[in-house]
């Protein structure tokens, strides 16, 4: 008996009991069903979560001063300056996982337009500073090394800040702001980043050259970098082993002995986002086991009602053994039939999925993702479920006694 | 005398109900050659179904030796008997046992089908064993849409689309009335004279009229054996068995 056949005759058994099989299946669908949509809402979730980090940069490197320890009170990171501008330039040509390196000098100060103000963190730091954190220029051109070396007084704005003070929609290119009582001219706009993953504006930023916010701010360029050193390792891969080339190199300019504490410290984002890589799996262990579970419960129905089926049936199983029906073509047929009815659960449970992460996205602007390996593995295990639930029953049906099946009234 | 088709020698089956032992079979032999049209008679109880069973292939003797179309059946596994009652065997039953909610047509190819005869010949085969029994023009009937007459003449021709050697006809009139029952024993004859043998089970003597031969039962044993001159089937018009 050829597989076609077999088929045909199971999903005429299937259809002879429409209600039944599509009742029998209903657990298999929406087990499927729900794996598929919570899948497609947790990878559109966790894709969302990846941007936010991709926007900050997976492979950076914060580096921050050691702290003030006066009188027993310890001033936190930053509190005390150990970094120096030699200290910079020794990562930028020392270590060779690290692809660029910019200070970054902060301070909360007012901008100031000529109508308008608005105090915003102000940042000195280099050109590289937008290409480590990968955040073009959209309007006019970042300052470049020769404003650096000269000193020139000119600023990028973010996007809140032109909102702010120009209103929305407006290019200030050419235009003078003051920050404190000194007049800087805007040269470029910064592409709008949007929020961090913990809700601050990364627009709410306004950028001038280290070297003029040393001058105007700090009162003049030190031996100290009065603030941070943000750096690039060459690929995520690398950024570990660049934090630990970094970590050497400082040790050994800042002469700490052996076993001392370092006097400054390295962060890394790609940690941050390694956490919340780890909270997206426990969700997606959660939902596998949801999974897991429904479809032992769509297996369970489909087993009972086979078993139904095969006592259903045991006249025409005894006819069929009577006109030359082998065992295993009576095992192949009731196969085939859980197959059916699970396979078809299953694809029914795949369109509803993406039915309702459709409608979600749609509805409510639901970040989905629909990933076709979630589907080819939830329409396999619909198989595996018919296969090793339908398998008892048809065992059962074709290990029936001839004389017994065609006596069973 | 021809070839032998079927040899029994002593056999046995005992069933086993709880304690009890039941001897249906107690040390038959019987020997039919091709071309005979047995009758086997004998009150319920008399082991006449399970020496029915026994000779389908259905059930297996306690003790010994079944020789079918010259292979030993006894020792054989569940698919080899199968394959025998495939290929060389064809059964038609009292309750009819056909495929309910299945066409004519389609009750016809199944043998053929667990047989593995290709699509295009399955279909002429099972068309020609339809046209054979006068069922010609009642191929997609369903059996709900068939008297009971036309059911058992599909019964039939589902037991000879595979050219069996030998045809088993358990009670075939059972639920039949006299006149269609005529009918039945009619086509039985013709395909008797085409040669190939008939093996007939039943309890009622004037059926066993039409047979060549007739075998007598009674609690396990056969107790009486001879042929006759077989009585003709004349169909009353229903049927028109051709040969």
């Amino acid at each position: 008996m050829n597989p076609f056949l077999t088929l045909r005759v199971s999903l005429r058994a299937i259809l002879r009991n429409k209600l039944r099989s599509f009742l029998t299946t209903l657990g298999i669908v929406i087990g499927v069903g729900a794996v598929i949509a919570m899948m497609a809402i947790g990878a559109g979730a966790k894709e969302q979560v990846e941007q936010a980090f991709a926007a900050m940069g997976t492979n950076i490197l914060i580096i921050l001063p050691g702290s003030t320890s006066a009188g027993g009170v310890r001033g936190g990171y930053g509190s005390m300056p150990t970094l120096t501008w030699d200290d910079l330039a020794a990562i930028r040509t020392e270590v060779a996982t690290v692809k660029a390196a910019a200070p970054s000098l902060r301070s909360s100060m007012a901008v100031v337009s000529e109508e308008m103000n608005w105090t915003t963190g102000v940042t000195g730091t280099s050109p590289e500073y937008f290409e480590i954190r990968n955040w073009p220029v959209a309007l006019g051109n970042a300052f470049t090394q020769s404003d650096v070396d000269g000193g020139t007084k000119v600023i990028v704005l973010g996007q809140t800040v032109v909102d702010k003070l120009y209103g929305p929609n407006t290019n200030p290119i050419g235009l003078t702001v003051r920050v404190g009582s000194t007049p800087f001219q805007v040269v470029g706009v910064a592409s709008k980043k949007g929020q961090s993953a913990t809700g601050q504006d990364y627009d709410d930023a306004a950028f001038i050259p280290f070297s003029t916010f040393a001058q105007k701010v700090q009162g003049g360029l030190g031996k100290f970098l009065q603030g941070q050193i943000m750096v690039e390792a060459t690929a995520s891969e690398a950024t570990a082993r660049a934090q630990q080339d970094i970590t050497t190199l400082l040790r050994d300019r800042h002469h700490i002995a052996p076993g001392d504490d370092d006097d400054f410290s390295i962060r890394n984002l790609s940690e941050i986002a390694d956490a919340r890589q780890q909270g997206t799996q426990t969700m997606t262990l959660l939902l596998a086991s949801v999974a897991a579970v429904s479809l032992l419960v769509g297996g369970i129905g489909i087993m009972n009602i086979m078993l139904v089926s095969v006592t259903e049936r045991t006249r025409e199983i005894g006819i069929r053994m009577a006109v030359g029906a082998e065992p295993h073509h009576i095992l192949t047929q009731f196969l085939i039939e859980a197959l059916s009815l699970s396979m078809a659960g299953g694809l029914i449970g795949v369109a509803a999925g993406v039915g309702t992460a459709a409608w979600l996205a749609q509805k409510f602007h639901w970040p989905v993702l629909i990933q076709p390996d979630v589907i080819a593995v939830s329409v396999g295990f619909s198989a595996l479920v018919g296969i090793v639930f339908g398998l008892y029953p048809a065992q059962k049906a074709s290990q029936l006694d001839p004389i017994d099946a065609l006596r069973f009234e | 005398m021809g070839d032998a088709v079927i040899e029994i020698t002593d056999v046995t089956k005992i069933y086993l109900t709880g304690d009890i032992q039941l001897r249906a079979l107690d040390g038959v032999s019987l020997r039919v050659d091709t071309g005979e049209f047995i009758a086997i008679m004998g009150a319920s109880g008399s082991g006449k179904s399970t020496l029915m069973n026994v000779i389908g292939c259905l059930d297996r003797p306690t003790q010994g030796r079944y020789v079918l179309a010259g292979r030993p059946v006894q020792g054989m596994g569940r698919g080899e008997l199968a394959r025998i009652r495939n290929h060389v065997l064809g059964f038609v039953f009292q309750q009819f046992n056909l495929l309910a909610r299945t066409t004519a047509l389609e009750n016809v190819e199944l043998p053929l089908e667990y047989g593995g005869v290709g699509s295009r010949a399955r279909r002429k085969r099972a068309t020609d064993a339809l046209v054979r029994v006068g069922l010609g023009d009642r191929l997609h009937h369903h059996p709900n849409q068939l008297s009971g007459g036309q059911q058992q003449r599909v019964a039939i021709a589902r037991a000879i689309v595979n050219d069996p050697k030998v045809i088993l006809a358990d009670e075939p009139t059972g639920a039949l009335d006299s006149r269609t029952s005529v009918d039945v024993m009619a086509i039985f004859q013709s395909l008797w004279r085409a040669g190939i043998t008939v093996v007939l089970v039943t309890h009622e003597a004037d059926v066993a009229e039409y047979a060549s031969r007739v075998v007598q039962m009674k609690d396990g044993h056969i107790v009486s054996d001879r042929r006759q001159e077989p009585r003709l089937a004349t169909p009353a018009g229903g049927a028109e068995a051709a040969p």
